[in-house]
């Protein structure tokens, strides 16, 4: 883990706090966008049929590992625990919480002499929030995938592509009417890329920062 | 652009992934004991069909897996799809209609 001292997100030049105060009276915006810096993104490998491998893991986090493709597990105010693959999870908390999850995490696969790998790889993303009514649209423009909700929902992940950039796409709410909240989480070096990608994507729509 | 069903994640766009070549080849158990002609077939040749072919690809995009795909390289047609370890389907002329 860095020290908390030394963590930059890496949209910190983009000065989105000062822009967020500003444009908080902005009103009949279709998207608000949003980073949630410096969460605790920890990498699981391990045998999903190995009833030791699930329960090691539950002990740890208290959360049970899905193996439903492209899911999610948890809340989303607290941690959750993201399918990646067959054998691979990602546990998504708090900042501040990944060092005690990983210790945990460690010294119950270890004492299970268990066949598993546990990585942080909280700096090698952030998370960009974008949620409000035209949310889906725009993300639209450059997701392949069906984002309607009788397709995709709360609880539901995929890692996919949007506007040419590898992301792990969630959807966090699901209004009524056809607002979702959907987070996704983009390598560092495409943080900016991304940002301006969809800032300019929701133009159209009125957009303002959160 | 055509959609391929990943074993795991469902059906994505073929952006997501990335081809991986004919399937099927098995490493010689001592390359040393061979000919540079078996060699070079073992590492060159390919079967290179016009029409059903097992072929290999990785959900690049993805959940980053490898699996198997039996498409036909004259309509793109995929016929098949199947995991690693798992015995290829037998060749078959479905999908050789455009």
């Amino acid at each position: 883990m860095v020290d908390a001292y030394r963590l930059r997100s890496p949209l910190d030049h983009l000065g989105l706090t000062a822009r967020a105060q500003a444009e908080a009276e902005y009103s009949g915006t279709g998207v608000v966008l949003s980073e949630i810096a410096h969460l605790c993104l920890i990498n699981i490998r391990g045998d999903a049929s190995d009833p030791a491998f699930i329960a090691a893991v539950e002990k740890s986090i208290k959360l049970t590992p899905p193996t439903a493709p492209n899911t999610v597990a948890g809340k989303p105010s607290q941690s959750r625990i993201m399918w990646l693959g067959p054998d691979e999870w990602l546990v998504i908390t708090k900042p501040g919480r990944g060092e005690r999850a990983m210790a945990e995490l460690w010294k119950n696969l270890k004492d299970g002499k268990l066949h598993a790998a546990v990585t942080d790889s909280s700096e090698a993303r952030t998370c960009i929030r974008i949620e409000g009514p035209r949310a889906r649209e725009v993300l639209a423009k450059g997701c392949p995938i069906d984002l309607h909700p009788s397709a995709f929902g709360p609880g539901q992940s995929a890692q996919c592509i949007v506007a040419k950039c590898g992301v792990m796409l969630v959807q966090t709410a699901q209004a009524k009417d056809t607002a979702g909240t959907y987070e996704l989480y983009v390598l560092r070096s495409f943080a900016t890329y991304l940002w301006t990608w969809l800032e300019d994507a929701s133009q159209e729509f009125g957009v303002r920062v959160a | 652009m055509f959609l391929i069903t990943c074993p795991w994640c469902g059906e994505r766009e073929e952006s997501e992934f990335t081809y991986g070549h004919e399937a099927h080849i098995t490493r010689p158990e001592d390359p040393s004991a061979l000919s540079d002609d078996e060699w070079a077939d073992y590492l060159f040749m390919r079967k290179n069909p016009k029409g059903p072919h097992l072929e290999r690809w990785v959900h690049t995009a993805g959940c980053r897996r490898w699996f198997n795909v039996q498409r036909n390289t004259h309509t793109n047609a995929i016929m098949a799809i199947y995991k690693i370890g798992e015995t290829p389907p037998k060749a078959t002329t479905a999908g050789n209609k455009s």
